[in-house]
């Protein structure tokens, strides 16, 4: 491992460089930027490449390596390195964001090709492939969180790419702004864990703060409240519950980054966060329940969303949070969950970017029509957008032996391993992850039918749908290909999980509280059931081209369960409350409280000005009368003769 | 003689110098009353120094002499201007100075 | 030994005069009136050379005792009062040094064209510009109380000029008095603490002629009631300047009427010595005091943070909006120095610098964007859309922005996060429960920079907007050094830090001396 691990920072450094030639050189650029970025990625996948098969074959116990860059930031007691963690997790990741970002940067070349600004695209690309791996491969959580903000400014400006110039820039500018400072919010978490770590153990770094000797020595409390913060921060960049709103609105910013920011890598870094910091979630037993119960909320709350969309963009954002959901149940169930999470993490990034990139696709092949309603029948002009996202479709819908499945099913099997003192426990986040399950499929298959399926197209007029250039279908057969047999490759007899131990640690196996067969049978006939549900509804009858009104149900996940409402009352509206307070108060009492001695002083002038008359001989009788009070006092003082 | 009596003249011309500038509106005659004012102290800073037998007293004396003729030439002068301007000679009229 | 410090007090004097003077332009042109445009050169030239001589104070300085005040100069200067000329710097005074030389030049290019082609007023501009940075340096050297104290007053006359006289909002002059009459309270109060502090100094037996050198002072035990009111004296004078809740009226009304230049140089530098002389005065004289006062200074840095942010959310003057974002990190530096731990203080004092760095750049580009304005308006409604139309100048903004709400990767995240993460393991009660509640100041960060981002450079652009020119060669070489400057110093903060942890340490740890040792030394020493 130390022979190649001097190429790690060629990980980051590479799309660094290219981001930096890219803004810099400016419409110089233009001609050949998109190719650099290509580039730039793509030799970022090498190394990666190149470190992942050194690491397979070095040791199971040699394979965490810390590698020094320089010392960052030394002052009081602090000290943090730059510095790189190696290990089966971080390089895991590094493949995921090198690999898929590679497949979508080439993408984007044919999808951003009438874009005058594709140059800008590609830097902000590169951006956020740099500082997301900065994020994965920190060793420390001060570095992590300049890779954790990194990719939001590069998820900010990719959101609001098109922020002027378009007629809905304005809604691209807000959306991209909420994802910011939503991220932000949860930073907070991040900034508090960070201080609280500090505090106890004086250091930052993974290697200190989460050995045995620290967690061992934290107190429970403290242990619950980092974890609650952590979980604040992953909150925030997941798109969990509470802060999950923006990601729908994210889906402003052009398809590609959708699929590799809002679906394939940034928004699971929350997982990430929660399965680095296992260690602290594993001395906090009721952080852990938070984790566990954020995790079923949201990949409820995802899933009934799922399920009224008819954006196509915005029914995969849903599902994008709603599978998080399960990443973040699976994290909150401690070693038994870790590497599921991670695995479903990995699966997931293939099919959803795969999915994503097909619905852009679409979306390319109908003029930039989103709306599902106005698709259908779409199987035989786009053949291939229509194989590779069935392969997503079926993936995450967890057919075996498509991906999905393998990683799914795990998440599920470990959601019914019973807790010691809380029976409730297995059965509910059992159950809701089944039920989960179910609603997939329903909005999965809603949306494959929808668009692909029907006996009638529902075009807008004009529309010559066919397929992108073979720039933009390769890229979707890699992923449909992943999607299809990563699953399988790496699930088959625990390859996966194997992997994964030096970080996650070893599990010790559990039984679930029902048979594992029964698990999965019963899973697979609620899937097919939810499936068999949609494709009545979507593929068998007619879809109308208007949305019908639909029950209270329905309307309320179109508007995404009223989050946006509740946002609005419970903390924008109060929020500008207080600040307009502020602001008056600032004025009115802070200001004109100030402003109260110099009218003071003027009050006083205005008294004694009075005297001022203006007539000289007014002045002269002031002074003989002040001579004659002086002589009185003095004879009074002195007496007359009292100097002999 | 005794010398008291110069004390006493010099205070009765301080007096009525005081008066004038006090009752009187002419300018002019405001001014004759302050010229009397300074040269009944004049006439006091003389007699003390007699009595004391001390020189210095003298010399304040025509300090004042030479203020008191530098006062005349600017005084004069603005009295002139105002009157010049303004067509009256009264001090009641000058009132800019007013707060 | 050459006086470094001496010399870069002196040379922009002997700038201001030679630009009073017009000596040179008169030689050239043989007539004293006509307009030969020499002043900005001038001036320009003189800025550079001090750079120049900056460089030399900083191979002269010996990084290995940072918390030494080196470059010592010390003269006898009424002696019949005990005031000396004396002047020393150690690693924080000497950023701040730093500061007030590197930014005087960019300031001048950055108004080259600002105050129009009348030679008088340009040679009044620089001339005083020049004399608040030779008044700016001395202050962060002064080593002398009563001569800190002259420094102290002494600056507001050239700054009051430059707010009253160049500025484009028409209170202007409303503002430089109220600018000087809350100085000059402040001040008054502080000299009331200076005389004391003299005579109380004497009394415990400090040599009457040398009882106003600092180095002299600290250490003396003056009583506790009279350390506390003199505490107070100069606590309020500095609370007015850094400017803190509920003294902070007179800054935005600065920010808003002053043009981007002075702002910069007032708000960026000139007011820095308000903490600074927290830190360096306050801290080490008063060491008791400043242990009885920190929770309630603390809870006003708070609320300095979270109110400075929200009011610059709320507001619709660009340059005002600045303003206030300084009143919200002027809340975290002073949180850093009066929790007294060796990490939070070091944070301050970076952040010190790098707050001058980033609201210099903010200031300054947005000074350039009001320039292009046909009107000139500082009304943020008034602009949209112009990412489009300038994209380096969006660029350039929405950088300085960035590193205003301290992202992560340029300079002011690692001060900032120095100071949270410091100040939560802070000695006095109710650190812990005080840094909490600022944090959210970060998120209210996000909101007023991303906010203003948004309606000034997105959506279609504003009529009469459409064509505007972007940066030119002489705006960006204005934004490149402090852009460059806040990147490296993100990822290589060593580079500062090396200057300001030595005496962050030495000042935490005085402070401390009878305190428990702080809270996260002894936890970290538990595991």
């Amino acid at each position: 491992m130390n022979e190649v691990i001097g190429l790690a920072p060629w990980l980051v450094g590479f799309p660094l460089i290219g981001a930096a030639i890219l803004l810099l050189g400016g419409r110089a650029t233009d001609r050949w930027g998109h190719w650099l970025g290509v580039l730039a990625s793509g030799a970022s996948m090498v190394v990666a490449f190149i470190l992942m098969f050194r690491m397979i074959g070095t040791p199971v116990e040699e394979r965490s390596v810390d590698h020094h860059l320089w010392t960052w930031l030394s002052a009081g007691d602090l000290g943090v390195d730059l510095g790189l963690r190696l290990d089966p997790l971080s390089v895991t990741f590094v493949m995921l964001v090198t690999f898929v970002g590679t497949l979508i940067h080439i993408y984007s070349v044919a999808y951003m090709d009438h874009d005058p600004d594709r140059r800008r695209f590609f830097a902000y690309l590169n951006l956020f492939v740099a500082a997301m791996l900065v994020l994965v491969l920190a060793d420390s959580y001060l570095l992590l969180f300049v890779g954790w903000e990194g990719v939001g400014l590069a998820s900010y400006l990719l959101i609001g790419f098109w922020d002027t110039g378009r007629p809905s820039a304005r809604e691209n500018a807000v959306a991209a702004k909420k994802a910011f400072v939503m991220n932000r919010i949860g930073d907070m978490g991040l900034i508090a864990a960070m201080a609280l770590l500090f505090a106890h153990a004086g250091a930052l770094d993974f290697g200190t703060v989460l050995s045995d000797d620290s967690v061992g020595a934290m107190s429970q409390a403290t242990a619950t409240a980092v974890g609650l913060c952590l979980l604040l921060a992953a909150c925030g960049k997941s798109a969990q519950f509470p802060l999950q709103a923006w990601l729908g609105d994210a889906m402003a910013g052009p398809t590609p980054v959708s699929a590799l920011i809002h679906a394939a890598t940034m928004v699971t870094a929350g997982v990430y966060l929660m399965v680095r910091s296992g260690a602290i979630l594993e001395a906090a037993p009721t952080a852990q329940l938070v984790v566990v119960l954020v995790g079923a909320v949201t990949l409820l709350f995802g899933a009934i969303v799922g399920c009224a969309k008819d954006d196509i963009k915005k029914a995969l954002a849903a599902s994008t949070m709603s599978q998080i959901g399960y990443m973040m149940l699976a994290a909150g169930l401690g070693p038994a969950g870790y590497a599921f999470a991670i695995f479903h993490l990995l699966t997931h990034g293939f099919f959803k970017a795969g999915l994503f990139l097909g619905a852009g696709s679409v979306m390319h092949a109908m003029g930039d029509q989103t709306d599902m309603r106005r698709f259908g029948g779409l199987s035989r002009f786009l053949p291939i957008t229509w194989i590779t996202m069935g392969l997503g479709w079926l993936a995450i819908l967890g057919i075996p032996p498509f991906s999905g499945f393998w990683s799914k099913d795990g998440i599920i099997e470990a959601a019914f391993i019973p807790v010691e003192g809380q029976p409730w426990r297995a059965w509910v986040f059992g159950t809701v992850a089944v039920l989960g399950a179910a609603i997939t499929a329903f909005y999965m298959t809603r949306l494959f039918f929808m668009t692909f399926g029907g006996r009638r197209p529902r075009w807008t007029e004009n529309q010559h749908p066919h397929e992108g250039s073979p720039l933009m279908w390769w890229p979707l057969v890699f992923l449909g290909v992943g999607s299809a047999a990563l699953g399988l490759v790496l699930g088959i007899g625990g390859t996966f999980t194997t992997w994964l131990e030096p970080v996650t640690g070893h599990a010790e196996h559990h039984e679930p509280v029902l048979p594992v067969p029964v698990i999965i049978t019963a899973t697979l006939v609620v899937v097919v059931l939810g499936a068999l549900l949609a494709f009545r509804m979507y593929a068998v009858n007619l879809v109308p081209e208007e949305a019908p009104r639909g029950s209270v149900l329905t309307r309320a996940a179109r508007r995404d369960l009223y989050q946006d409402a509740a946002n609005e009352t419970l903390v924008m509206k109060p929020g500008y409350g207080l600040a307009r307070v502020v602001q008056v108060g600032d004025r009115d009492v802070v200001d004109r409280g100030w402003s109260v001695l110099p009218q003071a002083v003027s009050w006083f002038g205005g008294v004694f000005r009075k005297a001022q008359t203006g007539y000289v001989r007014s002045y002269a009788a002031g002074m003989a009368g002040g001579v004659l009070v002086i002589a009185v006092v003095v004879w009074l003082v002195v007496g007359l003769g009292g100097a002999q | 003689m005794d010398i008291t009596n110069y004390v006493v003249l010099a205070a009765v011309l301080f007096a009525v110098g005081a008066t004038t500038v006090l009752l009187r509106r002419n300018a002019i005659v405001v001014f004759m009353g302050v010229e009397l004012m300074l040269n009944a102290t004049n006439l006091a800073f003389v007699t003390f120094a007699r009595m004391h037998g001390d020189l210095t007293g003298q010399v304040l004396a025509f300090f004042v002499m030479v203020v008191a003729a530098a006062e005349v030439v600017v005084g004069l002068a603005i009295i002139v201007t105002i009157f010049r301007t303004r067509r009256s000679a009264s001090v009641d009229d000058v009132n800019l100075l007013k707060g | 030994m050459f006086p470094w410090l001496t010399a870069l007090i002196a040379w922009p004097l002997v700038g201001a005069a030679v630009v009073a003077l017009g000596a040179l332009g008169r030689s050239r042109t043989g007539s004293a009136n006509a307009g030969t445009g020499l002043a900005r050169p001038i001036a320009l030239v003189f800025s550079l050379v001090e750079v120049v001589l900056l460089v030399g104070a900083f191979l002269a300085f010996d990084t290995g005792a940072a918390a030494e005040h080196q470059l010592a100069e010390t003269h006898a200067w009424i002696p019949q009062i005990g005031t000396s000329y004396a002047v020393a710097v150690d690693g924080v005074g000497l950023l701040l040094v730093a500061l007030a030389v590197v930014l005087v030049p960019l300031v001048l290019l950055a108004a080259w064209n600002e105050q129009g082609r009348d030679e008088v007023r340009l040679r009044r501009f620089v001339g005083l510009v020049l004399l608040l940075q030779a008044f700016m340096v001395a202050v962060f050297a002064a080593r002398d109380v009563f001569l800190f104290y002259v420094l102290f007053e002494a600056m507001l006359i050239p700054a009051y000029f430059l707010i009253g006289g160049f500025g484009q909002g028409a209170g202007r002059r409303q503002a430089a008095v109220k600018f000087l009459m809350f100085s000059l309270g402040g001040g008054l109060i502080m000299l009331a603490a200076v005389i004391a502090l003299y005579f109380l100094a004497v009394g415990a037996g400090v040599d009457p002629s040398k009882a106003f050198l600092l180095d002299e002072l600290v250490g003396v035990n003056l009583g506790t009631i009279a350390e506390r009111l003199m505490f107070v004296g100069f606590f309020v004078a500095f609370a007015i300047k850094a400017p803190m809740v509920p003294v902070h009226s007179w800054l935005p009304d600065v920010a808003g009427n002053a043009t981007p230049g002075t702002s910069t140089l007032l708000i960026c530098v000139l007011d820095k010595v308000g903490t600074f002389g927290m830190l360096t005065l306050c801290l080490p004289l008063f060491p008791e005091a400043s242990r009885w006062a920190a929770p309630f200074v603390i809870a006003l840095a708070v609320i300095s943070v979270l109110y400075g942010a929200i009011m610059a959310i709320m507001q619709t003057d660009l340059l005002r909006l600045v303003g206030w974002t300084s009143v919200s990190h002027f809340g975290f530096i002073i949180l850093g120095i009066f929790t007294f731990t060796p990490l939070g203080t070091a944070g301050s004092s970076f952040m010190m610098l790098n707050h001058g760095l980033a609201t210099g750049a903010l200031f300054l580009v947005a000074g350039f964007l009001v320039a292009r304005h046909p009107e000139r308006s500082q009304r943020i409604t008034d602009y949209r859309g112009l990412r489009s139309v300038t994209p380096v100048l969006a660029g350039t903004f929405l950088v300085a922005g960035l590193a205003t709400l301290s992202l992560p990767g340029l300079a002011t995240f690692v001060s900032e996060i120095m100071v949270l993460i410091g100040a939560f393991g802070g000695a006095p009660a109710g650190s812990a429960a005080w840094t909490v509640a600022a944090i959210p100041g970060v998120v209210l960060a996000a909101i007023y920079v991303l906010l203003t981002y948004q309606k000034i450079f997105t959506g279609a652009p504003a009529e009469g907007l459409e064509v505007l020119p972007d940066l030119k060669a002489r705006e960006r070489i204005v934004a490149a050094p402090l852009v460059v400057g806040l990147l490296v110093l993100g990822l290589v903060p060593g580079l500062a830090l090396t200057y300001v942890d030595a005496p962050a340490q030495q000042s935490a740890t005085t402070i401390a001396v009878d305190e428990p040792a702080d809270a996260a030394a002894q936890m970290g020493s538990d595991k």
